[in-house]
């Protein structure tokens, strides 16, 4: 690991002049990721500045029934959260079902959201890959892709996404707040805050440098909305996501993201709207899932992965409309 | 802020405050290890992904591989060193050695740990990814103990007597 300095931030202007006044600080939140990524020599900055102590920690609950959840707090207490549990299980639903619970006690919201692909190239210093050594090419397009992904990817980069908790914002039409390094604040959609790779890979997010991601707002779930997160994996506990999905359905609409399939939470908004207001049949949902990705660049080892989504899709719905919330 | 690759660093650790001196990099396990001489916290994977490091910081389970030492400075440690009281061991210890929950031992650290921690998050109500009910009081059968204790692998292979002896003790 290469040396480096270490601020602990007491304020957020501090923390801003800090990060910014050069080119290799970051913000450390909860390390759960970015120290693995250390030690690994895949980040090497020369400044850490810990913003896990400024005041973004709260959740918040909103008279008109949504929540404000700071970007500071711990990913255990936000599902812990009673509130959130009642009224956004989707969301409680999907960061239980993140990592370990070592991690999920330590691991930060804003982090989660800016944390990095699990891409084993992009994670390995010996092999090529656009994202972390721009213009050296893809390895994992010819290799080992099975995990990652189908849609919204590019030529030169098919990493994934592997939050589960961006994708549940997602689905609740969150927006992310975020401090700008002069003190403004700014609101970005969860939908527009990553960025497709296309030609320029290793750019990631929207966010510029110094920007701080302070909180996220979640809007009231639709009235009489019931909700869960599902997620499809190799293994039973404590591993990414092959095809995951959270799902928001009441009387007049239905809202589906996909995770572990594209860079970024992918929305199915064509979906939707082939799907809201009806009764449909698990084969009309896994026809109108297959629709949204027509514009798909499957891999011969993950292609499976539209169809799996199909298959996930219909199954949640199902189990929604039958038995409300559950797994 | 300072301008240095290293520094002196209070770490509070099973109830003593601790003044190291220690480069950045330092993780808080190998601090403990290294500089504390707390050999109890063992290095497995290093990555997070194994649990073998697991401490307790500010209450709640931690994989001390992937906290900065330096991050951790006012923060509650507790290790595997602290869960005894003198020579009386931790129900859960007791509980571990009636039921056999080891082979080599090297995971056992870090299985107690992380099982304390895990058993103050049932007791406060909290659910876990299989719950059927996010709201209900959680009932820990021994999946729910396998789920909530995903984050610790035992290669010896003892889950059966680790998840008898958390099942002990949670049933009081």
């Amino acid at each position: 690991m290469r040396a480096f300095r270490y601020a602990r931030a007491t304020d957020p202007g501090a923390a801003a002049a800090l990060v910014t006044s050069q080119p290799d600080a970051v913000y450390l939140g909860g390390g759960t990721n970015l120290v693995d990524l250390m030690k690994l020599g895949v980040l090497r900055p020369g400044l850490v500045v810990d913003v896990s102590r400024l005041p973004y920690d709260r959740i918040e609950h909103l008279p008109d029934g949504g929540v404000l959840i700071g970007g500071a707090a711990r990913n255990r207490r936000v599902a812990h959260d009673e509130g959130i549990r009642r009224r956004y299980p989707a969301l409680a639903r999907a960061l239980l079902s993140g990592a370990s619970g070592q991690i999920r006690s330590q691991a930060t919201v804003a982090g989660n959201l800016l944390q990095r692909t699990r891409c084993p190239y992009f994670q390995n210093t010996a092999t090529p890959c656009n994202k972390r050594d721009p213009g050296s090419g893809c390895s994992a397009i010819p290799g080992a892709h099975r995990d990652l992904g189908v849609i919204g990817t590019s030529e030169h980069c098919v990493a994934t996404h592997p939050s589960d908790l961006a994708v549940a914002l997602a689905a609740y039409d969150a927006v992310v707040e975020v401090r700008r390094p002069d003190g403004a604040e700014v609101l970005v959609p969860i939908g527009d805050l990553h960025r497709l790779p296309g030609d320029t890979p290793w750019i990631e997010t929207v966010l510029e440098p110094g920007d701080l991601v302070t909180g996220v707002q979640l809007p009231p779930p639709p009235d009489g909305a019931v909700a869960t997160y599902r997620k499809v994996r190799d293994r039973w506990s404590f591993a990414f996501a092959t095809v995951s999905v959270a799902a928001v359905l009441s009387t007049d609409q239905v809202r589906l993201a996909l995770g572990g399939v594209a860079p970024k939470p992918w929305r199915l908004t064509a979906t939707e709207r082939m799907l809201a207001g009806t009764d449909p049949s698990d084969d009309d949902v896994r026809a109108a899932t297959r629709a949204a990705f027509t514009d798909a660049r499957p891999l011969p080892e993950n292609a499976f992965k539209i169809e799996l989504a199909a298959d996930l899709v219909a199954a949640v719905l199902r189990d929604l409309r039958t038995a409300g919330a559950v797994r | 802020m300072t301008d240095q690759l290293r520094g002196d660093v209070v770490l509070r650790v099973n109830g003593e405050d601790r003044v190291v001196n220690l480069d950045n990099r330092s993780t808080l396990l190998d601090a403990l290890r290294e500089h504390l001489r707390l050999t109890g916290t063992k290095k497995g994977c290093d990555h997070g992904q194994c649990g073998a490091c697991t401490v307790l910081v500010d209450g709640e389970r931690a994989n001390s591989c992937l906290l900065l030492a330096v991050a951790a400075e006012g923060r509650e440690v507790t290790t595997v060193e602290g869960l005894a009281d003198e020579d009386e061991l931790h129900p859960l210890q007791r509980a571990f050695i009636a039921h056999d929950g080891f082979q080599c031992g090297y995971c056992t650290p870090g299985q107690l740990c992380s099982a304390i921690g895990m058993l103050a998050e049932v007791a406060d109500g909290m659910p876990s990814w299989i719950s059927a009910d996010l709201t209900a009081t959680p009932d820990l059968d021994d999946d729910e103990i396998r789920e909530r204790m995903s984050g610790n692998l035992c290669r010896c292979g003892a889950y059966a007597g680790i998840v008898a002896a958390i099942r002990e003790v949670a049933d009081g």
